[in-house]
């Protein structure tokens, strides 16, 4: 097979999330934005990983899940204590972190 | 002519060195003593300079019965530097220029010493005051008795440090204080022309020893010869007080009067003197070196003299003089073999009278609750018998009337400075004349007059203590040229190698013509000082422009502080300036542009996620774009 259309995929929807991570404002669309990314690069490495008969790609996306579902945890439990704060959920407003 | 030749020590000579260490040690000891000796210190300080006076005299009567090959007596002490190609060993030359030295500094320093008992009998640091006189004392010895340059350098800073604390005694005053910094840092002038002086013999003999030196002078180029004795004239200069290093010794009279008549009158400030003396082969190599001293000499005579004929404050007036008699003694020195014999002659005869009439003005001033001002005085012959009679004895040993101390050694020099050049001996005839101008305007404003005290001023004779020294120094002013007049000159020959010049005792035309100045200064003095003339209570104004110049010391601070002190506090603010504004200037310069900076770099962190996110996104395309186009080249 080739790994064409699946590297089409993936990169359509790498740029989706690039995207929507940054022109969203609200934090849990950025973040599944982020999510998307993740996914569309764990997508290209298994077609690659198909396409050379080798289990590298797909023992990689593995790692990139398990680090994927830890982030997930600590991601939504900062946006939801930002929400609780601040009664939003909007990125731009929680912009104090600066110098 | 009779040659310096020392013999090894023996008997008195070989403990010499206690002459120097009783006085000095006695002085350490009463500064760490405490309390302990407050009650009985300054007589145990004078005991210190009596033994030293005791064992110069035991000394010099040994000298007096040797045969004169074998008077001068090398006392080798220690090494004191040994490194190498390089060793300086300590050693005392006592010959007989420096005996003479040291029985002048012991016997009118004891003398001055116990006359001290009383004049600080109230002071509360009376035991601090006496150990600063003994460390003069043995530091003034070290000097004279010293066998080199360096030793006696050694002794050159240490009566520097005793002149120092002992003007700056009375340290609450701010005027004392500022008056012995003002000494110390000019003379510290002149020990640079000193330490020079050293350093130079040092590289062209080897050897900084007097004996050294003047075997070696002879092989000097004339140019060297030159240098060394303008160097050793600079050092003098500073010591003694002469044009153009003069100014401090008027600001040094803030000290106690005892210390005025001991350091600044009759032994510190003639240091000088002995130096030139010491080093005469030097000067005999180089003629310019000794017309320099000779206009030093001549220069500073006059502008003492001058000094002394416009001031009101007595001491300053007696300052004045001894910068003109010091200068006297320079002139005689500076013109060469004829002359040594005469200076020293006239600085053992003015360190009599002059630490008499010192000790007199003290005494005066004890009377008159410390008042200086002669305006203030007039009248105290009746009242203060002793002191008037010793003064003016001392003032007939000045002006040089005829058989009183001065009137020997003074002519001597006058005539001496006529053989050497016109312009010399008319300065010295001129100096003569304006001496005894001042010397009477002094008498009779303090002695003589209507009585013109403050009020509740209760003149009264000073105690014992104080007038049996008095008495001394003035029988001492009186006898002391006629006792040393035919005597001196044989005496000295094989230290300063003077060829003997004849004396007379009737005078002759020069001698006659210096008895009408003197005679012609004391008349004026008196038709506008004497009888029933009043004496204004205040200086009166004037424009007179030598009146002008005499009242302001001829200007001589003027000048320093236009050609030093301004110019030196001019490139210390520039300094400060190129400090601030160039050093730190750079170093906050540098600062300021860092900060501006990371000012602007700050500001990329503007707590934006998304702008992160759009930093990162970007920095990965680049990333991308730097890996593709690797692989495509």
């Amino acid at each position: 097979m080739t790994p064409e259309y699946y590297v089409y995929l993936a990169t359509i929807l790498f740029a989706l999330g690039t995207v929507g991570v940054m022109v969203r404002r609200n934090a849990l669309v950025a973040f599944m934005s982020v999510e998307l990314m993740l996914n569309a690069a764990n997508l290209a490495m298994v077609a690659f990983s198909q396409a050379r008969g080798g289990l590298d790609g797909q023992v990689a996306t593995f790692f990139v899940m398990v680090v994927a579902a830890a982030e997930v945890v600590i991601g939504l439990s900062i946006i939801i204590v930002i929400y609780r704060t601040r009664r939003s959920t909007s990125m731009d407003a929680a912009s104090l972190l600066k110098l | 002519m009779i040659t310096l030749e020392t013999i090894a020590a023996t008997g008195v000579f070989s403990v010499a060195w206690l002459m120097i260490a009783i006085p000095g040690l006695m002085a350490g000891l009463l500064l760490i003593s405490g309390k302990f000796f407050d009650r009985s210190g300054h007589w145990m300080a004078v005991a210190a300079s009596s033994t030293s006076f005791l064992l110069a005299a035991w000394m010099f009567v040994q000298m007096l019965t040797a045969d004169p090959e074998h008077r001068a007596v090398s006392v080798p002490l220690f090494t004191w530097i040994d490194s190498g190609t390089w060793s300086v060993s300590a050693g005392l030359q006592i010959d007989q220029l420096s005996i003479v030295f040291a029985l002048l500094i012991t016997g009118v320093g004891s003398l001055i010493h116990l006359y001290s008992v009383g004049y600080m009998a109230h002071d509360v640091r009376r035991r601090r005051f006496f150990a600063y006189l003994n460390l003069f004392v043995a530091a003034m010895l070290l000097l004279v008795l010293a066998d080199n340059y360096l030793v006696l350098f050694v002794g050159w800073e240490g009566v520097g440090l005793a002149s120092y604390l002992l003007i700056g005694f009375w340290q609450h005053k701010p005027s004392a204080a500022a008056a012995a910094k003002k000494a110390f840092v000019m003379n510290r002038v002149g020990d640079l022309g000193l330490t020079m002086a050293v350093m130079s013999m040092l590289a062209l003999f080897g050897s900084s020893s007097f004996e050294a030196v003047n075997a070696g002078a002879a092989e000097l180029s004339p140019g060297w010869a030159t240098a060394i004795g303008l160097f050793l004239l600079l050092g003098a200069a500073g010591k003694s007080a002469q044009v153009p290093l003069q100014g401090w010794l008027l600001d040094a009279m803030e000290g106690p009067t005892p210390v005025s008549a001991l350091i600044h009158a009759a032994t510190m400030v003639t240091a000088g003197v002995y130096l030139v003396v010491r080093s005469h082969e030097v000067f005999e190599m180089s003629a310019a070196a000794s017309t320099a001293v000779v206009i030093v000499g001549a220069v500073t005579l006059l502008a003492g003299a001058w000094i002394g004929t416009s001031k009101d404050d007595i001491k300053k007036v007696l300052a004045g003089s001894t910068m003109s008699q010091i200068g006297y003694m320079m002139l005689a020195a500076g013109i060469g073999p004829a002359g040594y014999a005469f200076a020293i002659f006239h600085l053992l005869t003015h360190g009599f009278f002059k630490a008499n009439m010192f000790l007199g003005a003290g005494s005066v001033m004890h009377a008159m609750n410390d008042d200086v001002d002669m305006r203030h005085y007039g009248a105290l012959s009746k009242v203060m018998r002793v002191t008037f009679y010793t003064f003016a004895m001392g003032y007939l040993a000045i002006i040089g009337f005829p058989f009183f101390a001065g009137y020997f050694s003074k002519d001597h020099i006058i005539e001496a400075a006529f053989e050497h050049s016109l312009w010399a001996g008319l300065a010295a005839l001129i100096g003569a004349g304006i001496t005894a101008f001042y010397m009477t305007r002094l008498m009779l404003m303090t002695f003589f007059g209507e009585k013109r005290w403050r009020e509740g001023v209760h003149p009264h004779e000073s105690p014992k203590v104080m007038t049996v020294p008095l008495i001394i120094l003035a029988v001492f002013s009186v006898i002391g040229g006629a006792l040393m007049n035919a005597w001196i000159q044989d005496w000295l020959e094989p230290a300063t190698g003077g060829h003997v010049t004849e004396i007379s005792l009737v005078p002759n035309l020069i001698g006659w013509i210096t008895m009408a100045v003197v005679a012609a200064g004391v008349t004026i003095a008196w038709f506008v000082f004497g009888g029933k003339r009043t004496i204004p209570d205040v200086a009166p104004a004037t424009r007179n422009p030598f009146t002008v110049m005499g009242r302001n010391e001829l200007f001589g601070n003027t000048v320093n502080d236009v050609l030093v002190v301004q110019p030196t506090m001019m490139a210390a603010s520039g300094l400060v300036v190129a400090d601030t504004k160039g050093l730190d200037g750079g170093a906050n310069g540098l600062v300021t542009v860092f900060n501006g900076l990371s000012n602007q770099v700050r500001k990329l962190q503007n707590g934006q996620v998304r702008t992160y996110a759009l930093t990162m996104a970007l920095g990965a395309v680049a990333v991308g774009v730097v890996m593709i186009l690797s692989q495509l080249g």
